[in-house]
């Protein structure tokens, strides 16, 4: 089975649009929907709160690792880690890489998170219950939330 | 840390007794080593680490301890999977239309 997720993107802007989007603190959270405290540097940790609707008590985090400017950002983070009450520190975290090429139209992203075999099984029952019982709803309010800003 | 089903599948000789127990007809170690360039042993041992994430467990019939599948723990991972990666698409979608925007 495999244990990464990749997805590739085109967007028809140039790569050093995306890169601003990516890398810069406020557009990401614009984007990914997390308040977060300062600017991403490499080996430090990034913090802020989600502003993704249902979740605004969670305090999202990851440790940033690369920066190399209009060609991969990446981060560890433990994917779903949103139980205030559980100590996510001790599980290995996955990795979260963006890398950017230039295309003729624009930039292609190339996503992906690696290193779910090392996530503890229980926790990923635990998300899904938590998927199981609340994610319709939560699409849900994506939708609503989207045709108010719209 | 617990058992991880990833890694119990991240190999071969597992992988390949997954797909013979997958049929949902238990097994004796001897059927599952046939045909296989491994011993007994080395057979029973995939099939512990197998049986500690819960992926097969044994059952006993007569004299004989027969391994039998049990598909539940690959179905969770893959909607852990899904569900992460259904997170990524949205969050990605809301990154393209924020950039094109």
């Amino acid at each position: 089975m495999s244990d990464r997720i990749e997805k590739r993107i085109e967007l028809k802007e140039p790569v050093s649009r995306v890169w601003r989007a990516l890398t810069d603190y406020r557009e990401f959270g614009e984007w990914f929907r997390v308040k977060l405290e300062g600017p991403f540097v490499p080996g430090q940790i990034a913090r802020g709160k989600i502003t993704h609707p249902g979740y605004e008590h969670v305090v999202w985090q990851a440790v940033v690792q690369k920066i190399e400017p209009e060609r991969l950002f990446s981060f560890t983070w433990h994917p779903y880690g949103i139980d205030p009450k559980r100590d996510y520190s001790n599980e290995t975290p996955t990795l979260v890489e963006f890398r950017l090429e230039k295309t003729k139209n624009g930039t292609l992203l190339v996503f992906t998170e690696s290193g779910f075999d090392k996530i503890p099984s229980d926790r990923r029952a635990e998300a899904f219950r938590m998927n199981d019982g609340g994610w319709t709803q939560q699409m849900k309010n994506i939708e609503d939330y989207v045709a108010r800003a719209s | 840390m617990h058992a991880v089903v990833f890694a119990a599948l991240g190999d071969e000789t597992r992988l390949s007794l997954v797909a013979k127990l997958s049929g949902g007809q238990p097994r004796s170690i001897a059927q599952l080593t046939e045909g296989s360039k491994l011993t007994r042993q080395a057979i029973t041992k995939h099939l512990r680490v197998l049986e500690s994430v819960a992926l097969a467990h044994s059952v006993r019939s007569g004299r004989e301890n027969l391994f039998e599948f049990d598909p539940r723990p690959i179905e969770d991972a893959r909607k852990y999977l899904d569900l992460v990666s259904e997170q990524w698409d949205q969050a990605l979608a809301r990154l393209k239309s924020f950039v094109e925007g």
